[in-house]
């Protein structure tokens, strides 16, 4: 437990000490937000437009941060030898993960509360209905993304490689969960995807606390697919997860 | 006590052997040095004792304990000095001291760590704005904090100058007076010599040669006298230099010539390093 604490104070530092990387994966699902308040005015699926694009881009902040973020600062961080170094000293392999994990949460706590600052003060959204089940969503959701986000690193071979990777996966899962628009008029086949996808879940939380008010319990089936989705996160990250560089195995 | 205890250690990448049977021990206290070419498997070996990666066959015990069995309070006990690894490039020296400190049980004071490896005037600064050789004292530094009874060096000079390699070696001789166990791969015949208490040299995944520096050199002839004759190059080996020179320089004298280019060359670690592991380069 005293290493854990440790361990989510050392990734916290590490968070906001990295300014540039902090800036785009806080700051960018804000300035969405800022950017598509001002072009959207009219009902979205009879919901105030700003209140409907501000639970989107909670939804797509979570994926941009907790996921891609973290995903590509684990492969930077496992290619340039540092996991390797942190793996010899006394942290555990799961306290060190499970702390990576805690530590999106925390960002992501703080990068919802600016997004609900911005949306009530600039574009007149509401506030989240029931803001307990909320907040729980926003917990699950994030947890549940860094552990597939960890989890995406066994399929990136290099750090040059790893923004494309990890772009390629939740950009258009951010579509397709409906993240930006209403995926009511999407074809049939992306629509059976969207049903699948952790975001599309994740989203329909957010929208039953947020929107309607509803308590967790009218939402279970949501909340089950997204925290499958962080099991089976959890359990490929435990299993495959690298911890040294690939590297020339004829070295000396 | 032995610190460390290899006995036929073998390892292959896909069907290559790299290692083919390897045993050596490691005393407690003391200062072991493992020596070999490129690709003799130096760092194979030490990625092994140190936990990263599994063998294919034989035993090995660190501090009594499997290495290839995670233990983690074990990783309380050794300190690792990689041969190559970033750090954090945007915390300061004396931050990313302090947070590796965090990570056990009873560390040393991150500023007397510093001190140690001579880095207090470079304290303060961003870890991207240090040299190549600063960065090699600060992955000591970080080998360190943690109190280790056992530190493995992975080529630790690799790179310094002359003078930070010095203080490097007074470094590690202080670890070795405070009673440390050091297990060391270098190039530099010259570091094994001086610090080293016994050596094992690594050909091609064998062991070809082990024991202290002057048991090495033991087994050799100990000094090479070189010179000229009618522009020929004569190299004679011997272990009285005193009487074969007294009669080359006494037949020169009495026959009114030069034994030009005249050079007395006492055998070094190098010398009987390049020897055993000759067939290996060629």
């Amino acid at each position: 437990m005293r290493l854990f604490l440790h361990e989510l104070r050392v990734q916290q530092v590490l968070f906001w000490r990295n300014r540039e990387a902090a800036f785009f994966s806080f700051l960018f699902p804000i300035i969405l937000l800022l950017v598509l308040g001002s072009v959207y005015s009219e009902p979205i699926e009879g919901v105030q437009a700003s209140t409907y694009l501000l639970v989107g881009l909670i939804g797509y902040g979570i994926a941009a941060t907790a996921f891609a973020g973290l995903a590509i600062t684990l492969v930077v961080r496992r290619e340039t030898g540092l996991l390797k170094r942190v793996r010899g000293t006394p942290l555990g392999p799961g306290t060190y993960l499970g702390a990576v994990i805690g530590s999106e949460v925390i960002v992501i706590a703080l990068q919802v509360v600016a997004q609900l600052l911005v949306g009530r003060l600039l574009f007149d959204a509401d506030w989240p209905r029931a803001p307990g089940s909320f907040a729980f969503a926003v917990a699950l959701g994030a947890a549940a993304l860094a552990a597939l986000g960890i989890a995406v690193t066994a399929l990136v071979r290099s750090a040059e490689g790893s923004s494309a990777v990890v772009n390629a996966i939740y950009l258009p899962m951010a579509f397709i969960s409906g993240a930006f628009f209403s995926t009511q008029e999407m074809p049939a086949f992306l629509e059976a995807i969207s049903e699948i996808l952790p975001l599309t879940h994740l989203l329909d939380v957010i929208r039953s606390t947020f929107v309607a008010g509803e308590g967790l319990g009218a939402s279970t089936g949501d909340i089950a697919g997204v925290a499958v989705w962080g099991l089976l996160g959890l359990v490929v990250a435990v299993r495959m997860f690298r911890w040294a560089p690939r590297e020339g195995i004829t070295s000396g | 006590m032995t610190a460390i205890e290899v006995a036929g250690l073998r390892k292959s990448y896909g069907a290559r052997e790299v290692l083919h049977g390897i045993s050596f021990e490691v005393r407690t206290g003391e200062v072991f040095a493992l020596l070999g070419p490129n690709g003799a498997g130096k760092t194979t070996t030490v990625e092994i004792l140190e936990g990263y990666r599994a063998r294919d066959a034989g035993d090995v015990r660190v501090l009594g304990q499997d290495p290839g069995r995670p233990a983690p309070h074990i990783r309380a006990r050794i300190g690792i000095v990689l041969q190559s690894s970033a750090v954090y490039q945007l915390l300061s020296v004396q931050e990313i001291v302090e947070l590796f400190a965090g990570y056990y049980p009873s560390p040393r004071s991150p500023a007397e760590v510093i001190e140690l490896v001579g880095l207090g005037e470079r304290r303060d600064a961003r870890v991207r704005t240090l040299s190549g050789g600063q960065l090699r004292r600060l992955d000591l530094a970080l080998a360190l904090v943690g109190d280790p009874e056992l530190v493995f060096l992975d080529e630790p000079t690799t790179g310094f100058d002359p003078a930070a390699r010095r203080q490097a070696w007074e470094t590690i001789r202080d670890l070795r007076s405070l009673g440390k166990s050091i297990l060391l791969t270098t190039h530099y015949m010259e570091e094994a010599h001086r610090l080293a208490d016994r050596v094992a040299i690594l050909r091609r995944g064998e062991i070809v040669g082990t024991g202290s520096p002057r048991e090495l050199l033991a087994g050799h002839a100990g000094v090479e006298i070189r010179f000229r004759r009618n522009g020929r190059e004569v190299v004679i080996d011997t272990e009285e230099p005193t009487r074969v020179l007294n009669e080359l320089t006494g037949k020169a004298l009495a026959e009114g010539v030069e034994l030009e280019g005249l050079e007395v060359h006492r055998r070094t670690l190098e010398d009987v390093y390049l020897e055993l592991t000759r067939e290996a380069r060629e």
